[in-house]
């Protein structure tokens, strides 16, 4: 029997720290995805790695082989014990993956709930997977489903609105402030997936340059190839402020990053020009009486949220529905998993009766001499709609029983009845094609 | 006859005021561009009105309070017609229109006198004078409503208040860049009249400066605006402080205007150029 494995942290589990040891290139990925390739124990893989989180989606047969195997990927990626971060994993079988999976596509697990980047980045995970090779039949439809899903709670749900709108309020915001953006210059300290998304939603309204400031100037690079900025140390911080008009802030510092006085002391350099601050972060980045300088103006969150006035009742309901549709559809993908466990044993059953007919036609033909092509052929249509009709009651039981719990015993009587176990040495769930 | 135009003319800038009124609650460009065109044509009016005007008296015709009124409001549409050549900034129109308007119904309920021109005033300098002033004026005015929209508009970001004015005004920036351009076209203006003023009073009084309340009071006027000049172009005063400051210049400039011309002044006050003779 196959089960799916989903092994990962994520915001909420694990601290930044730790993601950060594991955020990683498509190098990395690669490696990952090679790494699970010569696992026997991991019939096929994904490895999914953001800002935000890390997982690794895997089909097994033996899941305590396959999550000890994870579990020392993750070590050997991080380069750290396991006792480092056994605490913030979670690890998920069968139909509570799937769910995890989908709602993750969705953007339910994000940190901002409904931000659209994470399905282009699992997408992404999933195109290296299949280039790879390491994603099979069971994960290609997981993930296929998983994309589906994700559009059918785009679609169909408000819950994408809020995130795309408070990049859409903050740009409304600079162009009251601002007039036009071309030509301004955005500094994006932090690198959460809102302030991308923002500076991305920024630049396309004609913002001219992207600075990302990051405590660690490995991911600052990182950000900026992704928003195509430039990287700067956190230490530049202050002179950037006296160049840039529209500041992005989401790190995750427990203390304030941009203080009172120095917005202040670079007001003067800037010879009073606007200065806006969008501050994304939880908890907040920006001393809130900064706001209280002349021409400078900072909006959090929270402010952000009052622009677009959506309630949070309506959110809620939003979720609730979202939920829905995630339940509705792995309980559909349970459906389609279990069909796929029936297909096995109807293929050895197709190939038995097939060997059979070929044995048999190539015995009678030897002593069949003088037929001419046009026979051969007859005789070929006749044992082939013979075998088909034969099979196809078995073959229709079985994909009946497929989503049955009696699923196994007809499994079980089916193999034995054709004998199908000892004419084919295979562990009967390996191929599927 | 004269009359007669002056009324079209406040009757059309009444249309396109309640116009430019009705286009900042509906916002239907249509009514826009209408109200536009109506004052346009109100305004044309009024010029024609002008020019008859400085054909009978031979002089600008600001002698008396109720046509100084009249030529005041008269720079300021003409301000804005010019303003909106730049800016395109519809909802302008909707704050300066009503100004207008006030200053031209107030001089219609002005009763008209029969005044006739000293010979003296029929001067070319005087003429440069006057209209250099006024044309300061109506630019300052529009400064001035730039202001008052920049400190609604600022309130309404910084208290992070999005109701229908946030909706309705223009960008903080487009708003300081109109108080800027203004104040800096408004300025030679102003500065050309008050030099042809000490030309002209050299020649028709024998002295640059008397020391006239107006005079002085002119003085600070343009000491204020010299002021907000040098800090916005020297310093980068922008924004906030110089909406507020341009706010007070402008009230320092209406009772240079009316204060000082009523009350206080003698031979600018309009009491003095009406009457026959030269103090």
């Amino acid at each position: 029997m196959i089960h799916i494995l989903n092994i990962g942290m994520n915001h909420e589990t694990a601290p930044v720290e730790l993601r950060e040891c594991l955020a990683m290139e498509t190098d990395g990925i690669t490696e990952a995805l090679a790494f699970m390739r010569t696992m026997p124990s991991i019939k096929e893989g994904i490895f999914i790695s953001t800002c935000n989180r890390v997982e690794s989606i895997c089909t097994t047969e033996n899941p305590e082989e396959a999550k000890s195997a994870i579990i020392s990927l993750i070590s050997l990626l991080g380069d750290m014990n396991e006792e480092r971060f056994i605490s913030n994993i979670y690890i998920l079988e069968g139909m509570e993956a799937v769910q995890h999976i989908f709602r993750m596509a969705s953007s339910l697990d994000s940190m901002v709930v409904g931000e659209p980047q994470i399905l282009g980045q699992i997408k992404a995970a999933y195109s290296q997977a299949t280039k790879e090779k390491t994603a099979g039949v069971i994960l290609n439809r997981l993930m296929h489903k998983a994309f589906h899903v994700a559009k059918r709670v785009r679609s169909e749900t408000g819950i994408s609105d809020a995130a795309v709108s408070i990049s859409y309020a903050a740009v409304e915001l600079a162009k009251k402030i601002f007039y036009e953006l071309d030509g301004r210059k955005i500094l994006l300290i932090g690198a959460g997936e809102m302030a991308e998304l923002a500076a991305l939603h920024l630049k396309n309204q004609g913002v001219s340059s992207i600075t990302v400031a990051n405590r660690t100037f490995e991911r600052a690079i990182r950000v900026a190839d992704a928003v195509g900025g430039t990287p700067v140390s956190f230490e530049e911080i202050d002179s950037q402020l006296v160049d840039v008009d529209i500041v992005i802030t989401s790190t995750a510092s427990p203390d304030y990053v941009i203080t009172y006085e120095q917005v202040k002391g670079t007001l003067r350099k800037r010879r009073n020009r606007p200065l806006f601050f969008i501050d994304i972060a939880v908890p907040r980045n920006v001393v809130p009486k900064v706001n209280d300088i002349d021409n400078v103006y900072v909006y959090d969150i929270d402010d952000l949220k009052g622009v677009i006035e959506l309630n949070r009742a309506k959110r809620q309901q939003e979720a609730l529905k979202a939920e829905r549709i995630v339940k509705e559809e792995s309980i559909k993908f349970e459906k389609c998993l279990k069909s796929l466990a029936v297909v096995p044993t109807i293929i050895s059953l197709r190939e038995k009766a097939e060997t059979i007919r070929q044995t048999e036609i190539r015995k009678s033909l030897s002593s069949l001499n003088g037929l001419n092509p046009t026979h051969v052929r007859i005789i070929e249509t006749l044992t082939q709609s013979i075998i088909d009709k034969i099979m196809t009651d078995p073959i229709l039981l079985l994909k009946q029983k497929a989503d049955r719990p009696s699923r196994d015993m007809y499994l079980d009587m089916a193999r034995k009845l054709f004998n199908l176990d000892q004419n084919h040495n295979e562990g009967g769930t390996d191929e599927y094609q | 006859m004269g009359i007669l135009i002056f009324r079209f003319a406040l009757i059309l800038v009444l249309i396109a005021t309640g116009g430019f009124l009705v286009y900042v609650i509906k916002q239907e460009k249509f009514i826009y561009r209408w109200a536009y065109r109506i004052l346009l044509a109100g305004f044309v009016c009024h010029t024609i009105f002008l020019i008859q005007q400085y054909y009978i008296l031979g002089v600008a015709p600001v002698i008396t309070l109720k046509s100084a009124l009249a030529f005041f409001s008269w720079t300021i549409i003409g301000a804005y017609l010019v303003c909106h050549l730049k800016f395109r900034l519809m909802v302008l129109g909707s704050f300066l229109a009503p100004l207008a308007a006030c200053l031209m119904i107030i001089s219609t309920t002005i009763p008209s006198v029969e005044i006739t021109v000293k010979p003296i005033f029929r001067s070319v300098w005087l003429t440069i004078h006057v209209g250099t002033i006024f044309t300061g004026n109506g630019i300052f005015a529009l400064t001035f409503i730039a202001a008052i929209m920049y400190l609604i508009q600022e309130h309404h970001i910084k208290k992070k208040k999005f109701g229908s004015f946030y909706i309705r005004l223009p960008s903080l920036q487009t708003l300081d860049m109109v108080n800027h351009y203004s104040l800096m076209y408004g300025f030679p203006f102003l500065t050309i009249g008050m030099i042809t003023g000490a030309i002209y009073a050299q020649y028709a009084l024998g002295s640059y400066w008397r020391w006239d309340p107006k005079e002085v009071w002119s003085l600070i006027t343009w000491l204020f605006y010299a002021t907000l000049l040098h800090e916005r172009l020297a310093v980068g005063w922008r924004g906030r402080r110089a909406a507020m400051m341009s706010i007070i210049a402008f009230m320092v400039l209406i009772f240079t205007f009316l204060g000082a011309s009523l009350w206080l002044s003698d031979y600018h006050s309009f009491r003095s150029l009406e009457s026959q003779s030269i103090p």
